[in-house]
């Protein structure tokens, strides 16, 4: 396949970007988008050029490190993937692809498609855990049995990556549903409920902090997250909230 | 140098509880006193930043990432063993410790296998306090999943993201502790060198991979949580950025090497595609639970199959292989996975593969689709002879415990797993070797402590399922943080470490200076030129099946391209900026010696075991051949300026509570 | 921090604007059904029902619940896009937003300022007229006297006055629509305000007519996509999500949002071509 690449290059955070066109050709259905992108990164070294740089680690879909805006949707234009995951398959012969990192205020470009996503961390930070000593001393796992709906339900938000595609799809760029998946994985088990509240008080507080916009659920979020995290989610966090806020 | 692995006197099963109660304690008010490092934010470093912290003491923790909950414990996807018995299947403390050494293949250290599986069960106690959600059954306790290489069903799950979810419970013990202020985090930094002050590990060197500077931090101990070596063969299941940079410099500045060669090959990973394959993607071992793997009996079908005329649907049962169910009957494909692995290479080099290279087999789900639909049916009151509707009851079945994996497989081979079997073949992705350790987890340099993957640790020369993630929290969450304390008690006086120190100058100076070598050297091919070639060797001479010839050129060929690799490798960027190059080349400038060292410990050890196969050293039926007597030892190498000149010192390993026999899961 | 948070957060302005844009779904709803009576009704009970509904005191209420609501709606619905805006300063060069959400979710900040005109507009029409003008008409009917026509005002008792008194003096209007005994100075009735002729007139209009007709069918379709997008998302921002009846709300918020502005375009197109 042959294709043209319009890829966002951006030095430094302080710089200004631009889009910069590559043709490339020789790609193969079968590689994944970061490979050929690879492909495109040895041809630039070996001509003497600054490589594109991208966050990528596990190339299986799971570290959530891979982000790029392609073709205008987070994680390209394939449904329940990860950049990595997504193949070339996806795209025709003689496509225009562009490539842009993700974009929001709370994630500053570092370099080229390379963004900075530690507003997550910060917003994990103040509230994303049970607070628990780690010392083992603690009951036994199966002494308190928790309904199999409920625990599924708390897999099912656990499983968010915190690779931000929701913020970058968002048109508002709201972290609702990574914030929301958060919140819920604990609020639907008895140990997370405890501190439920103060939880969800905390963690909203920092992500507005932060300088996410805000959600009008358009739903794009969950269309695009590589693992489907629900909007029920982020409807359980405003009730969470609305009671935390109200008692 | 003698090797002291400090293990406890007294019986085995009393042994850590012994140690616990006469170690020393360092009392809470002077843990504010002081710092421990810790490189590395995976299971092993991630909790044990955490529990540190929570101790009292000023944790500041390192990862490559841009967040420690990346780190490649995520990726772990079938389970955590735990000895809790909860299935009431016979399960113990002992069994565990037991199915661990045999597992290994005797080629572990008794004591610490032990102290394993007895605080296994805490680790899940811990993980459902903290909010992981494990998989439950509908009476709302744990469920449980048997594993490759046992005969009880000990491993706790959730779906097929068990890794992922563990990690987040210890990266989710850590926010709150760097929410305290207790951990401090430093993201995209890389641990670049050791700093040893007086014969003490005080510090690292660290390069700040966003901006680019060198900076200094000291502490009073420094804990490697770094992970494995398994990206030496370039594909590999390991992520991206996996690397050995961190637990390679230790080595060089003292830590012994301990069995390099010990390396897992998994057995159920995708085939690779093309030569732009970047890496190599794992099928969670839980699969062989229902998949039955086979290859054509005959070799003009497999021929027929690898040119597309035939398709594997159209065989019968009668032309298939199913040469783990032939060779293994009682355990069948749930052997373990250097056996499985071996066996799907054997049938592949006779010239059965399946796929265009003729390096896959077949994982076929068409049985178990049918048996589940089949009990469905009955449960529903429906017509069990109706194929096309137990097929869609199989289906849904197999779809519910695995369609995570199957819609994985799917999007990367673009090939339906519900109508053909998939195709897989074995693939390097977990590294039993690495720094050696004590009792303690210290390495050779006093205050240098290696946990997790990154130590040679407690599953010798082969690792059984669902481990890795026993291993990693139990290190972490409740080892560590004794033995550290132990170490640390007549430290409490030392006070702040001054990064001002000439040992701290000294070695920036080199970081430095490597780093400087690597931006001026104007050669004319990229990093990843010379790792492709690197990984092409480690997996033709020092892989699956090894041999003495091969792997005496493999040393000669690993040299030479590391002459050739400082000479001729191209970095572009500046140091001073954020250069994705420039980290490569340092961690390819490490394995390139590693991957020396590793095929010299495989060359040196005139046995095969575990995850070390030496053809010259197997039994008439292609199993692998131990030598008690003469390598019941762990090899432990010394750096002495070059991998070839590394001085070996061997640890007797020795087996008071297991009879080392012949393994045997046929 | 829970006191600052139910005002200041990002989730209190969703709430609010859930709230009062709910609440404002009620009122549309009444406002239909008041308005309905443009063609199912006659002039004098429409008359009567606007005149209770601007005297009734709970109504009155209710209606300062509504002023409130929607400049409660707008100013937070313009302060939540405005940080929308500034949350991603750089703007992607290239967006495929079809593909993952709808167009009116997308963009509820514009449909909500057109419906914010039309409503400024709208009320400049009737609601100023019906409160302010001066001008405001009295209904009155004609009837025929065998020798000619008698034009008589409705008074609110269910009487008539004969509308030649006011011409004599004999009769004074005060307060635009109370009559008074000129001489004694006592007031004797009250007279309707005749919204509905200043409705039919505005909508047969021979200059303008047809433009506010149009102008009012297209503000429905604005209003329209805004309730589809608006109905169901108020309920997720209440944090009502629960899979076994997000089809009820979904289904009866595409029923509301279509059949209230159709109904509501129904009125001046009638009003324009079919009534008298």
């Amino acid at each position: 396949m042959k294709l043209t690449l319009k890829i966002w290059r951006q030095k430094n955070a302080k710089e200004t970007g631009k889009i910069v066109e590559y043709p490339i050709d020789n790609v193969s259905p079968d590689m994944s988008f970061l490979e050929m992108l690879d492909v495109l990164n040895e041809g630039l070294i070996n001509k003497g050029d600054d490589p594109v740089a991208f966050d990528h680690d596990c190339r299986e879909g799971i570290c959530g490190m891979c982000s790029l805006f392609i073709n205008g949707e987070a994680h390209g234009p394939d449904r329940g993937v990860t950049t990595c995951q997504l193949h070339m398959r996806m795209f025709k012969d003689g496509d225009t692809i562009f490539i842009e990192p993700f974009r929001a205020k709370a994630f500053p470009v570092i370099k080229d498609l390379v963004v900075d996503r530690s507003s997550f961390d910060r917003i994990q930070h103040a509230g994303g855990f049970i607070s628990v000593n780690t010392s083992g001393n603690t009951i036994d796992a199966n002494t308190i049995p928790i309904n199999k709906h409920d625990a599924d339900r708390s897999f099912d938000a656990a499983t968010c990556i915190g690779c931000g595609a929701c913020v970058a799809t968002c048109k508002n760029s709201s972290a609702m549903l990574f914030v929301s998946a958060k919140v819920s994985q604990f609020a639907l088990l008895p140990q997370g409920k405890v501190e439920a509240a103060d939880r969800v008080l905390n963690m909203v507080n920092q992500m507005d902090a932060e300088g996410f916009g805000n959600c009008t659920n358009t739903g794009a979020c969950e269309v695009e997250c590589p693992k489907g995290i629900s909007l029920e989610n982020i409807a359980r966090m405003n009730r969470e909230y609305l009671v935390a806020s109200i008692k | 140098m003698s090797l002291d692995s400090k293990i406890p006197a007294g019986p085995i099963s009393d042994k850590w509880t012994d140690y616990k109660n006469h170690i020393n304690l360092v009392n809470p008010a002077n843990k504010r006193n002081i710092d421990i490092i810790v490189v590395g934010t995976g299971l092993a470093g991630g909790s044990a930043a955490a529990t540190l912290a929570e101790l009292g003491y000023n944790v500041k923790a390192f990862c490559f990432q841009d967040s420690p909950r990346r780190a490649h414990s995520i990726a772990a996807q079938g389970g955590i063993n735990a000895a809790k018995n909860y299935q009431g299947d016979g399960d113990s403390t002992f069994r565990l410790f037991y199915d661990t050494v045999k597992g290994g293949d005797y080629r572990a250290r008794e004591a610490n296998v032990h102290r394993l599986a007895e605080v296994s069960a805490n680790i899940i106690d811990q993980c459902v306090a903290q909010g992981v959600p494990l998989a439950r059954e509908y009476g709302g306790l744990l469920d449980n999943r048997s594993f490759g290489g046992t005969l009880v069903s000990r491993t706790f799950y959730a779906k097929g993201q068990t890794g992922q979810q563990l990690l987040l419970g210890a990266y989710s013990a850590m926010n709150r502790q760097i929410g305290r202020g207790k951990i401090k985090m430093h993201n995209r930094h890389e641990m670049l060198d050791l700093v040893i002050v007086n014969g003490k590990a005080r510090g690292i060197i660290a390069r700040n991979l966003v901006t680019g500077e060198i900076e200094r931090h000291s502490a009073h101990a420094v804990v490697i949580a770094s992970g494995g070596y398994g990206n030496v063969f370039f594909l590999s299941t390991n992520a991206m950025g996996s690397n050995a940079t961190a637990a390679w410099k230790i080595h060089k500045k003292g830590a012994f090497f301990a069995n390099p060669c010990y390396t897992q090959i998994h057995p159920t990973c995708i085939p690779v595609s093309g030569d732009h394959q970047s890496k190599l993607t794992l099928m969670s071992e839980s699969l062989r639970n229902d998949g039955r793997i086979w290859v054509p009996k005959s070799l003009e079908d497999a021929k027929a199959i690898r040119e597309g005329k035939k398709k594997p649907t159209d065989l019968s049962e009668a032309e298939r292989d199913y040469y783990l169910e032939r060779r293994y009957p009682s355990f069948g494909n749930l052997v373990p996975r250097d056996i499985a692995s071996r066996a799907a290479k054997e049938r592949c080099d006779a010239g059965f593969g399946v796929n265009k290279t003729g390096e896959a087999v077949y994982l076929d789900f068409a049985a178990a689709i049918e048996r589940y639909g089949k009990d469905q049916a009955r449960i529903k009151h429906l017509d069990e002879n109706d194929m096309k509707l137990v097929k869609k009851l199989g289906t849904e079945v197999v779809a519910n415990k695995y369609g995570n994996l199957f819609q994985m497989y799917e999007k990367i081979v673009d090939e339906n797993p519900y109508e053909t079997p998939m195709m897989i073949y074995p693939a390097v992705h977990y590294t039993m070797g690495g720094t050696w350790v004590d009792y303690n987890l210290m390495t050779t340099i006093p205050g240098c402590f290696s946990i997790g993957e990154s130590n040679f640790s407690d599953h010798g020369a082969n690792r059984l399922g669902a481990s890795a993630l026993m291993q990693g929290l139990a290190d972490g969450y409740f080892v560590l943080p004794y033995t550290i304390g132990d170490y640390l008690a007549p430290d409490i006086k030392t006070g702040k470490i001054s990064t001002d120190l000439p040992e701290f100058v000294e070695a920036e100076n080199n970081v430095r200076e490597q780093l400087n070598k690597f931006i001026n050297n104007n050669g004319t091919h990229s990093v990843d030129h010379f790792h492709k070639k690197l990984g092409k060797i480690m997996w033709d001479k020092v892989g699956m099946a090894r041999n003495a010839k091969g792997l005496t050129e493999a040393i000669d060929e690993i040299a030479a391209l590391r002459e050739e690799f400082y000479r001729d490798v191209k970095v572009p960027g500046t140091l001073d900026s954020f250069n994705q190059e420039l980290e490569k080349a340092m961690r390819v400038a490490d394995f390139l010696e590693l991957g020396e060292l590793f095929a010299k410990d495989a060359l040196h050890r005139n046995e095969s075991c575990g995850g070390h196969f030496r053809e010259e050293y197997q039994t008439p039926e292609g199993e692998a051949q131990r030598d008690d007597e003469n390598f019941a030892y762990v090899a432990a190498w010394e750096y002495k300026g070059k991998p070839s000149e590394a001085v070996l010192h061997k640890e007797p390993l020795v087996f008071d509570n297991v009879k080392l026999v012949q393994r045997s899961y046929k | 921090m829970a006191k600052s948070a139910i005002l200041k957060s990002s989730l209190a302005k969703k709430y609010w604007m859930a709230l009062t844009g709910l609440f404002l779904c009620l009122f549309l709803a009444g406002h239909l059904a008041g308005n309905l009576q443009l063609i199912f009704g006659n002039a004098l009970q429409f008359n009567q029902y606007a005149l209770f509904m601007t005297t009734n005191p709970a109504v009155k209420l209710l209606s300062y619940v509504t002023y409130i609501s929607i400049l409660f709606h707008a100013i937070d619905g313009i302060l939540l896009t405005v940080q929308n805006q500034r949350a991603r300063p750089i703007k992607y060069a290239k967006e495929n937003a079809s593909a993952n959400s709808a167009w009116a979710s997308r963009n509820m900040a514009v449909l909500g300022t057109l419906i914010l005109v039309f409503i400024v507009t709208h009320m400049v029409n009737f609601w100023a007229k019906m409160h302010f003008d001066a001008n405001m008409p009295l209904q009155t009917i004609m009837i025929d006297t065998g020798g000619g026509k008698q034009e008589l005002y409705l008074t609110t008792d269910g009487d008539y006055l004969p509308k030649v008194r006011v011409e004599q003096k004999l009769v004074t209007i005060k307060n635009r629509t109370e009559f008074y005994d000129t001489g004694a100075d006592v007031k004797i009735k009250d007279g309707y305000k005749d919204l509905h002729k200043i409705t039919f007139a505005f909508f047969q209009d021979a200059k303008y007519g047809l433009i506010a007709t149009i102008a009012y069918v297209i503000a429905m379709f604005v209003l329209a996509f805004h309730l589809l997008h608006g109905f169901a998302s108020a309920f997720q921002s209440l944090g009502a999500n629960n899979p076994k009846y997000n089809g009820l709300i979904r289904s009866f918020g595409k029923g509301f949002a279509i059949i209230v502005p159709l109904l509501f375009a129904i009125i001046p197109v009638y009003i324009h071509f079919f009534a008298k």
